[in-house]
């Protein structure tokens, strides 16, 4: 029987990314040529209500965007199910822009690699930085977030859920041991 | 769910979740055929080889174009340029080809079921390109896609297929495809090209004349006569069929008014398709043509993920 341990409630999850947005504030001096990219399906929900904080602290509307690293996942290898295939949606340049890539959690750090890869294949930012909710430990490669709401050390066979309400609000972070 | 097939041989073989998986896929992937780098590295280091022992332009270059923006690498073979024309089997030009180690082969071939004799055989994925009047299954997906991105949905849709049904495998696939996502077909052709008992088939109803068939319909779907095989023999004038199945502004009236024009394309002017309704407002033929691309990626992204049915 999993056991499940709340790490984050909502009002936590709203605290660090409130937080969350004013470093990002903070780092780039502003919200001039920033945009926001969620990696599908939980990072996109984040992505908005990172958008929504910035907003109500700078009075400007950060254009937020999608991507989806189905097509840049690095373990499509022959006879194995295939994830369904998300839809990447950049409804704005990316070239030269300071882009906030956004993921509810890091783990092993290929899934960013992979987002990494599918951004630049839409041209070239000026830079790319990552926020995440929860960042868990046992990197496979060497990627360090940015902004976190919350280091959580676990083991590989614990699990980390950020759920979501009807309307996409984060409610809260799981532990499920 | 996955999709659970090595092989993609007829639309028949696929249950309604796979279809919807594929065409989810397809409009996923239309977004990367948009990018100014059409590419995204999920085959990379995969080999598709185009097997055409028939003449095409559309179905092979949109094969080649989509196993080149997922970075498969891509090699064509025509039967008249190849061994083929030295005598060499099916069966022995499917080995050579094995020894080279491909991932997957797409072919087209004029015997029906060529596919499944050739799928039993090799261990690769097979994709079926077109097999004799059997399936025409990328065909019949892509023609599902536009109908579905302009209706939003399939199921209730009536859909007009108007021509020579008999050796059509573009309309096999359609309506295998249409029926099991809930549209209703409606036929109509001469009746030396109707198959006889293919309302059988399901959701199908055969029409008396062409103007039945397309009263309120959502979709007009036009078929090639194929000139080059019985065209000649089954009617006794192009004239004929032209004033009798061929689709003008005058018919095409009878349908609703927000209704699509398809072709499987290449068009005869003036035969089946007046110039003016082939390029009409209402006719969505190059949209088909768009979205064979993405299909067509759908299609080699999931073989490659597959797994042979027991």
């Amino acid at each position: 029987m999993a056991e499940n341990t709340v790490i984050l409630d909502g009002t936590g999850v709203k605290r660090a990314l409130t937080r969350i947005a004013h470093e990002v504030l903070e780092k780039n001096k502003g919200v001039e040529g920033l945009v926001l990219v969620g990696i599908r399906t939980g990072g996109v929900f984040l992505a908005q209500e990172l958008g929504d904080r910035l907003n109500e602290i700078e009075g400007v509307e950060v254009p937020v965007g999608a991507v989806d690293i189905t097509m840049y996942r690095d373990d499509i290898k022959g006879h194995h199910e295939h994830l369904p295939v998300g839809k990447t949606e950049l409804p704005f340049s990316v070239e030269g822009k300071r882009v906030v890539l956004v993921d509810d959690v890091l783990f092993t750090g290929r899934t960013i690699r992979a987002a990494m890869d599918a951004i630049i294949d839409q041209g070239r930012p000026s830079c790319i930085q990552l926020a995440v909710l929860v960042d868990r430990g046992h990197r496979d490669l060497p990627i360090r977030a940015d902004f976190v709401g919350r280091n959580v050390p676990t083991s590989r066979s614990e699990n980390i859920m950020v759920a979501f309400d009807a309307d996409n609000k984060p409610t809260e972070v799981i532990l499920q041991k | 769910m996955g999709f659970r097939h090595k092989d993609i041989i007829a639309l028949k073989d696929l249950n309604k979740e796979e279809i919807q998986l594929l065409l989810d896929t397809a409009d996923s992937l239309s977004e990367i055929n948009r990018r100014d780098i059409k590419k995204v590295p999920t085959l990379r280091g995969k080999t598709v080889i185009n097997l055409f022992y028939e003449a095409s332009t559309r179905t092979r270059t949109s094969f080649e174009i989509a196993a080149k923006r997922l970075s498969a690498d891509a090699v064509n073979i025509t039967a008249s340029t190849s061994s083929v024309t030295k005598g060499e089997t099916l069966s022995d030009t499917a080995n050579n080809l094995l020894a080279m180690k491909p991932d997957i082969i797409v072919m087209r071939h004029s015997i029906s079921g060529a596919h499944e004799y050739l799928a039993k055989r090799v261990s690769c994925s097979v994709i079926n390109a077109g097999d004799g009047a059997h399936e025409h299954p990328s065909q019949g997906l892509l023609d599902m896609l536009t109908m579905r991105q302009k209706f939003g949905k399939l199921e209730g849709l009536k859909v007009a297929i108007v021509g020579d049904i008999t050796h059509s495998r573009v309309a096999r696939s359609d309506i295998y495809g249409l029926t099991t996502m809930g549209a209703h077909v409606f036929l109509a052709g001469p009746p030396t090209m109707m198959p006889i008992g293919i309302e059988r088939l399901g959701n199908v109803t055969v029409c008396k004349d062409m103007r039945e068939a397309v009263d309120q319909a959502d979709v007009v779907m036009m078929l090639r006569i194929q000139l080059e095989r019985q065209g000649k023999t089954l009617l006794p004038s192009m004239r004929e069929y032209a004033r009798y199945f061929g689709l003008n502004p005058a018919v095409l009236a009878l349908a609703k008014k927000d209704a699509i024009v398809m072709h499987p394309g290449p068009i005869n002017r003036g035969v089946e398709l007046s110039s003016f309704v082939a390029d009409c407002d209402q006719s969505h033929i190059l949209k088909q043509v768009e979205n064979g691309v993405a299909v067509r990626m759908a299609m080699l992204y999931h073989v490659c993920g597959g797994e042979p049915v027991e």
